[in-house]
């Protein structure tokens, strides 16, 4: 069994750095900046880490902060998702009810979810169904699933107001439900 | 007067309450509402399902127990 250097370790876990801050700033100039000033934070301190997992738990927090404080420092730039798109009509209708409110074409059954979480190459499927999500929106709903900001401070750096951040939360739930119904569930949506 | 459709709600009603209870807390009123619907409902509950693993998926995906270190 080999032992990673320091350097090593570091270089290892760019590549999942890089993922995450792709995904949350779609912006590959940011994300870059984001990850790079993380690894600096740690080169300034490599005698703090016992082991891989701690190292990576660290760099992960870094990364949180130094992604927050992009998005803060690009507000102007960071489109939100516009309030225009509300008017696309009701998002439920993706869905497709009928006028009495009953489903058109019922739920697919997606099983049971302990067996889809085992599975590494579902969790590649949501990857790619989050890098689809228009960058507004994935970026919103990143910032409550990855970020764990409340809604309160998703609101407050976005300057939305609280129903309009529902309403795009929703949003990127139920497109990512369509996406894995087709992507993976194997079931298109009518 | 009692008025029963006070805690009725359609499947689209229930769905959006469904999908609304990842961000918010509900009202009582409509959680006790969802509850009867999904007693009554074999679609909902399937949606439910949905959801509810997409929540999952989220944690584990944020905790990225799966996607890295399932590598060999």
């Amino acid at each position: 069994m080999t032992t990673l250097t320091f350097e090593e370790q570091l270089v290892e876990h760019r590549v999942y750095l890089m993922r995450f801050a792709r995904l949350q700033l779609r912006n590959d100039a940011w994300a870059e900046d984001a990850v790079s000033e993380t690894l600096l934070a740690a080169l300034s301190k490599p005698q703090t880490f016992g082991n891989r997992s701690q190292l990576k738990t660290w760099l992960v927090g870094i990364l949180k902060h130094k992604v927050i404080d992009l998005i803060r420092c690009h507000t102007r730039e960071v489109s939100t998702p516009d309030s225009e798109a509300d008017n696309e009509g009701d998002e439920l209708d993706r869905l497709a009810f009928k006028t009495d409110g009953h489903f058109l074409e019922p739920p697919a059954s997606w099983g049971d979810p302990h067996q889809t979480l085992q599975q590494r190459q579902f969790f590649e499927v949501l990857d790619a169904c989050m890098e689809r999500l228009p960058p507004a929106l994935g970026r919103l709903f990143l910032m409550r699933e990855w970020l764990e900001l409340s809604s309160q401070e998703v609101c407050k750096e976005l300057s939305l107001t609280p129903t309009n951040l529902y309403v795009q939360l929703h949003r990127a739930r139920l497109r990512l439900q369509e996406c894995l119904n087709i992507h993976w569930f194997g079931q298109r949506t009518p | 007067m009692l008025k029963l459709t006070l805690l009725r709600r359609t499947c689209k009603q229930a769905a959006a309450l469904t999908i609304a209870r990842e961000d918010r807390a509900l009202k009582l009123n409509d959680v006790v509402a969802l509850k009867l619907h999904m007693m009554a409902c074999k679609a909902c509950p399937e949606f439910e399902n949905q959801v509810l693993t997409m929540r999952a998926a989220m944690g584990k995906w944020r905790n990225d127990s799966a996607v890295e270190d399932a590598k060999p």
